[in-house]
């Protein structure tokens, strides 16, 4: 294989008729290159998708009380009812598997009036009643101070946790904001942290909004033990999916709903959403490879044509070296080295240019700023393996119709040759 | 060292067959230097190419050196021309884009030995045809009989058992012809056996015996008194 006349041989047979070489070669560069943008680009868009995810706990379901569709144990429909925090209890003690079981309660809302306070300004936000696990659900990151803690959750303290978006409004640039005050429909909290979103798919509302103590948001706004929604997050190896419907059943039997109820209890399966967005994500990766080897399978298709009119032109000579006692393995191995050469060499550079092109792109992304639902694109060294190992098959199989050619050729018809 | 018996072969020519050989019996000794004549057609080359395994017969027994040369495959019949035959072309068939010392070293090349000693030993064989200080040169560069010279140089290099030239003088003037053929003489002089298929009968009496050939049969078989090629050249 490493044999220095070999290889001589291989480069003299390629430098011979350079502008040929380079045309075909060019057609595996391209495809090799389409190969690489493609599944990058796809990353890219993947990265960008679900960075709006973020460290969002995707294995989690949201799920909140309607109205009731059904009479049922003597209830009329239409029935309202509210999950209590004896709920959350029952949740986590009937149904295994689960992570997180968080109970919330919500004041204000999309376009809400103004309602919170701190001395002349005013704010429209949404308040958020919270136990300590919410930090590991919701994609938050404290810039400043702490956020709920179970000390909060036992003494009912007046606390809040206020986003970035909420500083800029009610504050001064520069301001301290720990241990100030804000007034919170007419109650006053003390702010003891602020935090940012990771992701943006909330825009800035998702940082107009404060983070208090379910247990204080209760006293204060007089929700008892009402419980708004809950945010459920099952561990890892359990989808929630599969779990959702013992969870919903349970609150359904508990509430006297009817059991075919479908409507009474509202819910958002966000690992399905997720899951729909891998497969997608899937299928674009499945097109990005087939495109990108019919491509290369037309360059592929150049080297082979070109390797025939090669050994075609070098019949005469091929027959000179079987006179002289060339094995006819020895002369497949030499048409199948070249060509397996040529792809590999025009393959590489392929890649290499993908790679630079991937870089200019980052660097671009870099300097202007994030780009929506794009970010970071890229390949990994097992996508440029299986494009290598695509290549040397590549190559292969380009050589191997030709090499049969020329070892198909009689040392006296090739001598003939006149 | 060359023993044939019986020799047939045809070609299939579309629906009919050409019967090329007609039983051929024919044996040389070792040391000989045997022209084989005929017209075009006779079946000479055809003769060569089987003495040479680039062909095989239909019927007849082949012995090159005892050895019974039948039912080869491609790897083998490839091992055996490397080892036991040296060939020359009537058009010299140097490959084009190696220097003269490569073309000579390429038949041990095929028998995997190593670089070094096979250019020393191609080296020494281009200095026996006298082409020492052209051993960098492309064969583009030399003349006909240059090329011819390591043609013949290529074909000793292995120290094959027989040298078989099929019309080694045809592509060459008359002067450079009786050049190349001293060194056909000169080489069977230190006692290596050579068949040269010709239908010039100059070059046929520089050997020491001439078999004739006419449509596929041995008609004369005539040891010869050698002409050397030295009393042509000036």
């Amino acid at each position: 294989m490493f044999n220095r006349d070999r290889w001589k041989e291989i480069l003299e047979v390629l430098t011979t008729n350079w502008f040929r070489t380079v045309l075909t070669a060019f057609g595996v560069f391209w495809g090799i290159l389409i190969l690489i943008i493609l599944l990058a680009a796809g990353k890219g868009l993947e990265n960008g998708v679900k960075a709006d995810f973020g460290d969002l706990a995707t294995n989690s379901m949201y799920m909140w009380a309607r109205r009731t569709t059904k009479a049922h144990m003597g209830l009329p429909k239409n029935r309202r009812f509210n999950f209590k925090l004896e709920d959350i209890e029952a949740i986590k003690d009937n149904v295994p598997n689960l992570k997180y079981v968080s109970p919330r309660n919500q004041l204000g809302g999309y376009r809400g009036s103004n309602n919170v306070v701190r001395g002349i300004r005013t704010g429209a936000y949404n308040v958020y009643g919270d136990y300590p696990e919410i930090i590991n659900q919701e994609p938050i990151s404290i810039t400043a101070g702490r956020f709920i803690n179970n000390n909060d959750i036992d003494e009912k303290r007046k606390v809040a946790i206020i986003g970035n978006g909420v500083r800029n409004e009610l504050y001064d640039l520069g301001e301290e904001v720990l241990g100030t005050y804000i007034k919170i429909q007419g109650v006053n909290f003390m702010v003891i942290g602020t935090y940012k979103r990771k992701t943006a798919n909330q825009g800035e509302e998702g940082e107009k909004q404060i983070f208090i103590p379910f247990t204080s948001f209760a006293q204060a706004f007089n929700t008892a033990n009402r419980v708004g929604w809950m945010a459920i997050t099952a561990e890892d190896e359990n989808p929630i999916t599969n779990i959702k419907m013992d969870i919903i059943g349970l609150m359904k039997k508990r509430h006297k709903v009817h059991p075919e109820d479908s409507r009474a209890i509202g819910y958002n399966d966000a690992y399905e959403e997720f899951s729909k967005i891998d497969r997608l994500f899937a299928a674009l990766k499945l097109v990005a490879y087939f495109v990108g080897t019919l491509v290369l399978l037309s360059g592929i298709i150049g080297v082979s044509n070109i390797m025939l009119i090669v050994v075609k032109e070098r019949t005469k000579e091929i027959g000179i070296r079987r006179a002289l006692g060339e094995e006819p393995w020895s002369i497949r191995k030499q048409i199948l080295l070249e060509s397996i050469f040529l792809t590999i060499m025009s393959g590489m550079l392929g890649i290499a240019v993908g790679a630079l092109f991937i870089y200019g792109i980052n660097a671009l992304l870099e300097a202007n700023g994030p780009v929506d639902m794009f970010m970071n694109p890229s390949v990994n060294l097992g996508v440029v393996t299986i494009a290598l190992s695509i290549l040397v098959i590549a190559g292969l199989l380009a050589g191997y119709i030709p090499a049969q050619s020329a070892i198909k050729v009689k040392p006296i018809e090739a001598l003939r040759t006149e | 060292m060359i023993e044939i018996k019986n020799l047939h072969k045809s070609y299939q020519m579309g629906s009919n067959a050409l019967h090329v050989l007609k039983g051929i019996d024919f044996s040389v000794k070792e040391g000989e230097l045997v022209a084989i004549m005929g017209s075009s057609g006779s079946g000479k080359s055809t003769l060569l190419n089987i003495l040479g395994m680039l062909d095989v017969a239909d019927e007849g027994e082949y012995l090159l050196d005892g050895m019974p040369i039948k039912n080869l495959n491609e790897t083998k019949a490839a091992n055996y021309r490397n080892k036991f035959l040296g060939f020359i072309f009537q058009s010299f068939n140097l490959i084009n884009y190696k220097t003269a010392l490569e073309n000579v070293a390429l038949p041990l090349y095929y028998q995997r030995i190593n670089r070094k000693k096979r250019q020393e030993k191609a080296l020494k064989y281009l200095e026996q045809v006298g082409l020492k200080e052209w051993s960098h040169h492309l064969p583009s560069e030399l003349s006909g009989g240059q090329k011819q010279r390591v043609a013949i140089a290529r074909a000793m290099v292995t120290e094959p058992k027989v040298l078989l030239a099929d019309e080694l003088t045809g592509a060459l003037d008359s002067t450079t012809s009786y050049e190349v053929m001293g060194l056909i003489q000169k080489i069977n002089d230190k006692g290596n056996t050579i068949l040269v298929v010709t239908h010039e009968d100059d070059i046929a009496h520089m050997c020491k015996r001439i078999v004739h050939l006419r449509d596929g049969v041995i008609v004369k078989d005539e040891k010869v008194k050698q002409v050397r090629a030295a009393e042509y050249v000036q």
